[in-house]
């Protein structure tokens, strides 16, 4: 594999860089694998490289139905973060941190991981106390946290409401500074072009039809492109898990709904964090291009559409305009949509099934982004080893029958309602 | 904007109403010996289909009554709506 240097770039330079090779190959599909990975989103690519880099799984392929990346790591809002409080997410994500931070080093591509910091603003009393809490938990986690008060906050983003005689006032907020974003594209390409290099088929515009299984085993794939032998198969599918689920009789704790952002036109630096408004469920920070990245509710009903509607943009805004009103003289630049695996706790499940040779990641909610190179790495560990790791022992799908569940936001079964 | 026939106050913008999820899962009869698996599907377990899929929805902006919506999950076209003591053919 050509390496990307400054060196490279020189020598390419002299020949209008048209002699590069190709990111990655456009195989067609073996007869036989020893893993299948289903999804070619950022969780895919990702476990197919940690197969291949730590556990010397070469013979894999991705199997994706459009193109590689086009799903949700292609719609997301970029958001890095480890701000949780109970034990399992946060030993997952900030074991995830390690890696986000040597990405670009480890890929040779740069992911412009930016540590910019996250500030999650408070707007009682009670959720500075509820702050407190969390942040002590991450800290015991080894993880950074500080409270800061409304001057330290004023200070941070002076371009927020402060004014006393608003309905959400801020009272201060609970800040990750080692938190950020990254080029989300970058990650899924950087996976991709080193995964290939490795010696795994990336196979695009392939869709899963069916499956193989007999005598409780996983025998192998039926696709668009013909049947596919092996071993393993891993599913990493987000907003299309229950319906693979549907063809393998499985019925999970998920429900596929939609997840809209919109990004405003361009402005010059305004915003260095990423800051979410603690009244409701709104977030934004300002790209490298300098447009304004926002986010918030799922639309609130089971969706596949993969395309908003309007009163939840607007709804979603509302809260953007009370916390940060400048916003509110922005043109809208784009908007979009992207169907999130909502499990019933907001926890994700990375675990074996009840089918020997078939492995599980899914219910990613509403953070699926940032978990993208711990999934990838616990999710390769559970396949190759056939047991999951101590990072992914909690992310269990019985932890619904037995009880064990992972409710961060203690919202219960509905993780639609916020 | 989706909008929704409500069986007692007619057609309504989506903005009355609140989500209620799967309409079709069912609570165990009480008056029997209930097990595990059979909690764990009415509580957790979802089909959540795409196409056709029967819905709840509270007309929380209106007549305050739950109904069943049918509507498609990729389309978002709306189909039939009943009401919640209704038996859907």
């Amino acid at each position: 594999m050509q390496k990307y240097s400054i060196f490279n770039l020189v020598k390419n330079a002299f020949s209008n860089h048209q002699n590069w090779d190709l990111a990655w190959k456009d195989p067609t599909p073996k007869e036989e694998y020893d893993v299948v990975i289903i999804g070619g989103g950022g969780h895919g690519l990702a476990t197919a490289y940690y197969l291949a880099k730590e556990h010397n799984i070469t013979k894999v392929a991705i199997i994706e139905k459009g193109w590689i990346g086009g799903g949700n790591v292609g719609r997301n809002t970029t958001i890095i973060r480890s701000n949780y409080m109970h034990d399992e997410n946060g030993l997952f994500s900030e074991f995830g941190m390690d890696l986000w931070r040597k990405m670009s080093q480890d890929l040779n591509y740069n992911v412009m991981f930016s540590p910019r910091g996250i500030i999650n603003l408070a707007h009682s009393d009670a959720q500075m106390n509820a702050y407190a809490r969390r942040g002590n938990s991450m800290r015991l986690n080894g993880i950074d946290a500080v409270l800061l008060n409304r001057e330290q906050v004023k200070e941070i983003i002076p371009m927020a409401d402060f004014s006393e005689n608003v309905r959400f006032p801020i009272f201060g907020g609970l800040m990750q500074p080692s938190a950020g974003t990254a080029r989300h594209d970058a990650v899924a390409w950087g996976y991709a072009r080193q995964a290939d290099s490795m010696g795994v088929d990336i196979i695009q515009n392939c869709e899963v039809i069916g499956f193989d299984v007999s005598a409780g085993k996983i025998n192998g794939i039926r696709t668009s492109r013909g049947n596919i032998k092996a071993k393993k198969v891993g599913l990493c599918v987000a907003g299309s898990t229950n319906i693979l689920a549907e063809k393998l009789n499985m019925t999970l704790p998920i429900e596929t709904h939609l997840l809209q952002a919109c990004v405003s036109e361009p402005i010059k630096p305004v915003l260095d964090n990423v800051v979410t408004f603690g009244a409701g469920h709104f977030y934004v920070s300002q790209s490298d291009k300098g447009e304004m990245v926002m986010g918030g509710d799922l639309d609130g009903y089971n969706s596949y559409a993969q395309r908003g509607n309007l009163p939840t943009l607007q709804h979603v805004l509302t809260e953007g305009i009370a916390m940060m009103p400048f916003l509110s003289k922005l043109k809208m630049l784009r908007t979009w949509g992207g169907i999130m695996d909502m499990s019933m706790d907001g926890s994700p499940i990375i675990d074996k099934t009840h089918i020997e040779g078939l492995y599980l990641n899914c219910g990613w909610c509403y953070g699926g982004f940032k978990a993208t190179p711990a999934s990838g790495w616990t999710f390769a560990h559970t396949i190759a080893q056939d047991r999951v790791h101590e990072l992914n022992a909690g992310y269990s799908l019985n932890r619904f029958s037995t009880g064990h569940l992972i409710d961060e936001k203690g919202l219960g079964t509905k993780t639609w309602i916020s | 904007m989706l909008y929704i026939n409500c069986p007692h106050c007619g057609m309504r913008s989506q903005n009355e109403f609140s989500y209620g999820g799967d309409a079709s899962v069912k609570r165990p009869e009480l008056n029997k010996e209930v097990s595990d698996q059979e909690w764990d599907n009415f509580v957790y377990n979802r089909k959540s289909l795409r196409g056709k899929h029967l819905e709840l929805w509270q007309h929380i902006s209106g007549c305050r009554q739950w109904i069943k919506v049918e509507r498609d999950t990729a389309t978002h076209e709306i189909f039939r709506t009943f009401k919640a003591d209704e038996e859907v053919a």
